[in-house]
């Protein structure tokens, strides 16, 4: 137990890259995958295949692999990304705008059909029918499955830990080699750290699912 | 419909056949000479595991000349040839090894849950690791050493790593080396070792750095490679075991003394790391 608090400042700095991380990549998720939302639902076909085939492609693969073509496929052809952080977070959000999308969809969807075809009726364009009328009533049932990729996400980005990011599994590994006989103890506070992120997400998304809820 | 259901039923015993394919083991059962439990202290390590005729022993599964892991799920190297000597002397059959992957950073974690018998797997000896488990040995004397590539000039030894991108993985004693004695290097930590060559060669870091019989491995296998300096630090590899067994560690450092003096620990480092490293002097077990 004391091991936590000794390495109190360890601990932080993991636990300040891994929010780092979570903010930055959950930032550009949510608008790359609002986009991707608009494209596959969008009016032009090869918007809508393209949308359609970065969402299943990426939704699909597993998170490591994604890194894994990041760091050592893609330098094949040329790309050479900054080692570490900035490498995560294109791997993290590449992977999470395809849930994001999918969740935008979905809402959508349960918008009636009747509301587009109204909007268009009186002369909106496609983009505003969109952003006026369906999306800000598509994104308040969206808001619980949205905070549940974006908690699934906090997790995830502990895949960066095996692809030179130091955030908090990677920090644990280092705290458990120079205390090798408290391991469970340092996991644990890795586990609590973890907490810290995803307890206040949920309790935020309740608050804003109430704030935002409306009677269909 | 039948024709997807045929294309179900051929996918799924296409899968069947790699899933097989993945389980077989091409164990050699060399020939081990036989063990009576009874010759061990009754209720020690040695009268179980003779007895059950066979263990679970953690080895690395990436370390190239040390203990690495082919296609065929058997690990190759002489951590391998160590254990199998250890095995060996309790009557227990190289195909009666069941193989566990041990990481450097859930070796503790492993013996204390008692998921391994034993841990052969380039496991530095040293007080912080005595306070969790106990070691026998050591069985061989290496040191931490640092690679690059041939056309690199910048870095010929450790005194160079000052604001260089250095190698390693993640939770490793080489990493906590790099971290307490180079403060200055950009240590970028992955998986594992051999996830650290494609970076080397596309630039992005400059050196890799772990022990130096583990690079020498990685310098036999790829010749763009090279190990620079002399090792700047001492990691007596030894044998991991449940704390405070002190029967078992004594007779595994017996067998060990033993194997020293009767050629099978040189035989077994000609059969493994000897094919590209000098074969060195037995080191001088620690029977602390």
């Amino acid at each position: 137990m004391n091991v936590i608090v000794e390495n109190f400042p360890a601990y932080l700095t993991g636990f300040a890259t891994t929010l780092e991380l979570t903010a930055i990549s959950g930032t550009v998720a949510l608008v790359w995958g609002l986009v991707l939302a608009a494209l596959r639902v969008s009016p032009i076909a090869p918007l809508r295949v393209f949308a359609t085939a970065y969402v299943e492609v990426l939704r699909n693969t597993p998170l490591t692999i994604v890194f894994f073509f990041l760091v050592f496929v893609a330098p094949q052809f040329g790309l050479l990304a900054p080692l570490g952080f900035w490498t995560a977070v294109v791997a993290v959000s590449a992977y999470t705008s395809a849930f994001v999308s999918e969740a935008v969809r979905s809402g959508i969807n349960s918008v009636g059909l009747g509301q587009a075809e109204a909007a268009r009726a009186i002369g909106l364009s496609f983009a505003q029918t969109l952003s006026l009328v369906i999306l800000p009533q598509a994104v308040r049932t969206v808001i619980p499955p949205l905070i549940s990729v974006f908690i699934a996400m906090a997790k995830n980005t502990s895949v960066a830990a095996g692809f030179a990011t130091v955030e908090l599994v990677a920090t644990g590994r280092r705290l458990a080699v120079t205390h090798p006989s408290d391991n469970i103890w340092i996991l644990v506070g890795v586990g609590l750290c973890y907490l810290a992120i995803t307890i206040p997400a949920g309790i935020l998304a309740s608050v804003v699912e109430r704030k935002v809820a409306f009677a269909r | 419909m039948r024709i997807r259901s045929a294309a179900l039923i051929a996918a799924l015993s296409a899968s069947a056949l790699l899933l097989s394919a993945c389980g077989s083991d091409g164990g050699d059962a060399a020939a081990v000479p036989k063990v009576d439990a009874a010759s061990f202290p009754a209720g020690s390590t040695m009268a179980r595991l003779a007895k059950a005729g066979k263990v679970t022993i953690g080895s690395k599964f990436d370390q190239p000349l040390f203990g690495q892991v082919g296609p065929d799920g058997v690990p190759v190297g002489f951590d391998v040839e160590i254990a199998k000597i250890i095995a060996g002397k309790l009557g227990i059959a190289p195909d009666k090894i069941t193989w566990t992957e041990t990481v450097s950073a859930n070796r503790e974690t492993f013996i204390q849950s008692g998921e391994v018998d034993f841990i052969v797997a380039t496991y530095t000896i040293n007080d912080k690791r005595k306070e969790a488990v106990s070691f026998a040995g050591p069985y061989y004397l290496a040191g931490q050493s640092l690679a690059t590539l041939t056309t690199n000039k910048d870095i010929q030894g450790p005194e160079d790593l000052a604001g260089k991108k250095v190698c390693t993985v993640s939770g490793s004693t080489p990493e906590a080396n790099l971290l307490a004695n180079f403060p200055g290097t950009d240590i970028k930590a992955f998986g594992a070792y051999s996830d650290c060559l494609e970076p080397l060669r596309n630039g992005q870091v400059d050196a890799m750095s772990t022990d130096n019989v583990i690079l020498a491995g990685f310098a036999a296998d790829n010749k763009d490679l090279e190990v620079r300096g002399d090792p700047f630090t001492e990691e007596p590899y030894g044998i991991g075991l449940a704390k405070d067994d002190t029967e078992f560690r004594t007779w595994i450092n017996d067998t060990l003394a033993a194997s020293f003096t009767d050629g099978s620990w040189t035989a077994a480092w000609a059969a493994s790391a000897g094919t590209v490293l000098p074969t060195p002097e037995p080191p001088t077990i620690d029977r602390y």
